[in-house]
């Protein structure tokens, strides 16, 4: 196999870096070791676009997010995926936390988000009626959004196949091969891949890739994230994304709706050194019940449909990083994309590609650049003559797989076989929402899993939960 | 769009829906409709392959596909109509949205409707039990769908989480099948489920039912490895420190608890009980929308299919009275729960008179007890029992004459 670009890692940075790459007339490859795209990271995180008021002004980041911020309503057009312009509050409980305010606002001017306003006491309460009534004043940070971090992902993939990227799933690079200085392919589970240019976007796993050049001058450890979602139904409900005032130490806790009407609580921040360590805890979970109650009094986690964790790539020593070296012609190494990953994946796109372009390969616009992508539909957000329409033209679309969030078989057999296949019960999921109601599969699981192997025409038992190990049928009754 | 009109529509094809269609039609209405999601009768029943069903309704012992084949002979021949694989999307007071490959979107115009879509179970996010998300995590009922109608086994070395009836039947189901069940895990200090399902399922295959513990842990990235499981304090339900023992396991099993399915009823504004999780219902099982009627889960649920049979063929005279414009009204009267006791269902009355069965479910296990209705100092009846569960269902009936409130309770004696 030989190809121009080769990407390492399919998450939201490495797949836009391919779209973006897909824009010119390259051969690009995007390699990832899971069964999806979507990583690891990616796709377990608040499901925020950031405007980057609280960046480390003049940074890399900062640059990054501020600029990719407002691109995002015509990306999410084009690509047919759910955005929402939302906005963040973040209110003042305590007095010390109302004198921090003046210096959060100027931290967001420096980073040219010009657009936080301060918010009264009364404003704060009628934009969010549930809010500790002690709310003293706050910031408004308007063009704060949420989007769906999953099609996000795999729509940006699609696009990318669409002109012509190629995708390569459940294969691991194991190893970089190097000349004289130069880049020469990677070795990885499907086979030996010859590239002029090799980008690491690995996330969480960036720095072993990075070793396998000696790049390694740093390294990443997991800081864990746990999450709760909330039922629709849920009675205490926020409008905004409601941030809680940071300290010197964290961020802190939010709560805000998800684009499909959940409520989300979290994250934790706790520094681990496992990467594969994705697991809630008793004592995290606990503490997003303290922490958070003290914005919202009321919310109800007890309404949870499910508790997630994920994991930030945090790079030691700090800070978000794009490397190139005179030494190692055709390499680029990303560390440190944190939190605003998700944001910046598509400015990191474009930076990369200007990288490329000064390193010297030879970048040619593609003038029949396909910018838009159309996904599945949506039956559930249809009008009934619409969805009387679709019944029509495809009866699948008749068969209500997933009762919890309406999802028809039709939409799970177009996921199997788009551009960027479905091909386990997660990557369903994921796309489709069926499974992420509040019976989490119950119903819908048997019969997701008999649809699967019809597909793909094989047995239940190849069939898995995520990765090639997670079987969920161990044979047939006797 | 496709049309339909009918006296009654009733929503779901389960042992609830059946028997509910069965009585109205006997009631003398011409049109009666049960529309349901999948592609046959039955709901639940069709995976409940094992017997101890009809001991109440029929005096003899049957499974779960010979119960409601019954139901199914009977409307067949009073010849109530069918719409199949059709999911209902919405109701209002006298429509029905549904929609299926062969129609698209179908309005059922109708003149009263039942709801009897059933529950669902409880999943591990709704205990909240920290750990990794593997695969290998069924809900009960979900394993026993693969395992019954699929032909699917789901593992090997199972830990089962919670003493509900599906979950100790499963123990049995997946001990036959040559699976090895380490343990039945309860977090009450006593059993959720029937006491003849731990004989007969528990017992019988050595399986052990550890009391007063609970799962805390979950291990496993790919598949599940294994669970934690540590004791509780009794009264507290607190986790005891230092008590955490290791199982390993490919398998984890929930049978903790079950909850109405009432999207449909939420989504038509139909008051709903914050404690049954069903909606709110009249001794005609007449919802708040006058028009529309519930029973079986989706009101409460149930121990016995039998007693939903009955509540169920209440429901359905009641909307084929209502369709013909026979069913009375009159004043309400109040149900109020005493002492020891959960909910009570119906939760209220129209008064007339007659006599009403009360189902209610009391809140701990107590020895002798006396259970009775009161409507003030005054006892409308009472009766004597040698002990009460929360698992098992108890009933009383009451004669409504001259009555002004009712309050229910289970005193020990």
């Amino acid at each position: 196999m030989k190809t121009d670009v080769l990407v390492i890692g399919a998450g939201a940075v490495g797949t836009a870096i391919t779209r973006e790459l897909s824009k010119y007339n390259l051969n690009v490859i995007c390699v990832e070791k899971r069964e999806d795209v979507g990583g690891d990271c990616s796709k377990s995180n608040s499901a925020i676009i950031h405007t980057g008021y609280d960046a480390s002004p003049g940074s890399l980041e900062s640059e990054l997010v501020v600029s990719a911020n407002p691109a995002y309503d015509q990306l999410c057009a084009d690509l047919d995926i759910p955005f929402s312009r939302i906005g963040a509050i973040l209110p003042a409980i305590t007095d010390e936390q109302f004198a921090k305010l003046p210096e959060i606002k100027e931290k967001a001017m420096k980073n040219k988000v010009y657009d936080v306003e301060y918010l009264t006491r009364e404003q704060l309460l009628q934009m969010e009626p549930e809010l500790n009534k002690d709310v003293k004043g706050g910031l408004y940070i308007p063009r704060e959004s949420i989007i769906d971090p999953f099609l996000f992902v795999v729509a940006m993939a699609e696009n990318a196949v669409a002109n012509g990227a190629t995708f390569m799933l459940s294969t691991e690079v194991t190893g970089i091969k190097t000349e004289n200085g130069k880049i020469c392919g990677a070795e990885t589970t499907a086979g030996y891949i010859e590239a002029d240019y090799i980008i690491n976007a690995a996330g969480l796993f960036c720095d072993d890739v990075a070793a396998m050049v000696g790049k390694n001058d740093y390294y990443v450890n997991p800081r864990k994230g746990q999450f709760y979602i909330l039922d629709k139904n849920t009675s205490c409900k926020v409008n905004h994304i409601v941030l809680p005032i940071p300290t010197k130490l964290t961020k802190g806790k939010l709560m805000c709706p998800t684009i499909h009407g959940n409520m989300l609580v979290g994250p934790t921040a706790e520094d681990l050194t496992d990467k594969y360590d994705k697991s809630t805890t008793k004592e995290g979970l606990d503490s997003i019940r303290e922490d958070v109650s003290k914005l919202i009094p009321n919310v109800r986690l007890g309404d949870t449909i499910t508790q997630y964790s994920g994991l930030r790539a945090n790079r030691n020593p700090e800070g978000l990083h794009i490397d190139t070296y005179e030494d190692l012609y055709g390499y680029v190494n990303l560390s440190g994309v944190r939190s605003t990953g998700l944001t910046n994946s598509i400015s990191v796109g474009s930076y990369v590609a200007m990288l490329l372009k000064n390193m010297g390969l030879d970048m040619v616009w593609k003038e029949n650049f396909i910018s838009k992508r159309k996904g599945i539909s949506r039956f559930h957000e249809l009008s009934r003559e619409e969805q009387d329409r679709l019944i029509k033209e495809n009866p699948l679309y008749g068969n209500i797989v997933c009762r919890c969030e309406t999802i028809t078989e039709g939409e799970i057999v177009d996921a199997i076989h788009a551009p960027i296949p479905a091909r386990s019960v997660d990557a369903i999921k994921r796309r489709l929402r069926a499974g992420m109601g509040r019976c989490q599969g119950g119903f819908c699981g048997p019969k997701v899993l008999e649809i699967l192997a019809r597909e793909l025409n094989c047995e239940t038992s190849d069939i898995c939960k995520n990765n090639a190990k997670s079987y969920m049928i161990c044979g047939k009754v006797k | 769009m496709y049309e339909i009109t009918c006296d009654v529509a009733i929503v779901g094809g389960g042992p609830a829906g059946l028997a509910a269609a069965a009585a109205a039609k006997k009631e003398g209405t011409e049109k009666v409709i049960i529309i349901e999601r999948d592609e046959t009768l039955g709901g639940i029943l069709q995976q409940c392959i094992h017997p101890g069903f009809g001991l109440k309704l029929f005096k003899e012992e049957l499974t779960g596909p010979e119960y409601y084949g019954r139901f199914v002979d009977k409307v067949k021949e009073l010849g109530v109509e069918t719409l199949m694989n059709s999911m209902v999307l919405e109701i209002e007071k006298n429509t029905v949205v549904c929609m299926n490959k062969e129609h698209g979107i179908t309005n059922v115009n109708t003149k009263s409707i039942v709801l009897a879509m059933g529950c669902r179970e409880r999943t591990r996010a709704n205990i909240m039990i920290p750990g990794t998300r593997p695969a290998g995590i069924y809900t009960a009922g979900s394993a026993q769908r693969l395992m019954n109608r699929q032909n699917e086994m789901v593992g090997k070395k199972v830990v089962i989480l919670g003493s509900g009836d599906i979950g100790m039947i499963m123990a049995r189901r997946m001990t036959l099948e040559g699976a090895e069940v380490v343990a039945v895990v309860e977090l009450n200090n006593f059993l959720a489920g029937l006491t003849r399902n731990k004989v007969q399922c528990l017992d019988d295959f050595g399986i052990p039912l550890l009391l007063s513990h609970t799962i805390t842990n979950i291990k496993g990235n790919d598949r599940v490895e294994g669970v934690v499981v540590s004791k509780v304090d009794e009264a507290t339900k607190k986790v005891i420190a230092g008590s955490e023992q290791f199982f390993e396991c490919d398998t984890l099993l929930l049978s903790v608890g079950l909850i109405p399915e009432n999207e449909l009823t939420r989504k038509a504004e139909i008051e709903i009980s914050s404690i049954t999780n069903g909606p709110v219902v009249n001794q005609y099982m007449q919802t708040s929308i006058p028009s529309v009627f519930a029973c079986g889960n989706v009101v409460h649920v149930n121990d016995l299919v039998d007693n939903v049979s009955t509540e169920s063929a209440i429901a359905g005279a009641s909307a084929a009275k209502f369709a013909k414009g026979e069913l009375g009204g009159g004043e309400e009267i109040s149900v109020k729960t005493g002492e020891n006791v959960r909910y009570v269902c119906p939760q209220r009355v129209v008064g007339g008179g007659g006599k009403v069965d009360f189902y209610f479910r009391v809140m701990a296990p107590k020895g002798q007890s006396v259970i009775a209705a009161k409507d003030g100092d005054k006892v409308l009846c009472s009766r004597k029992t040698i002990k009460v569960n929360p698992g098992e269902i108890e009933k009383i009936t009451v004669d409504l004459g001259g009555v002004r409130e009712i309050v229910i309770e289970s005193r020990e004696a």
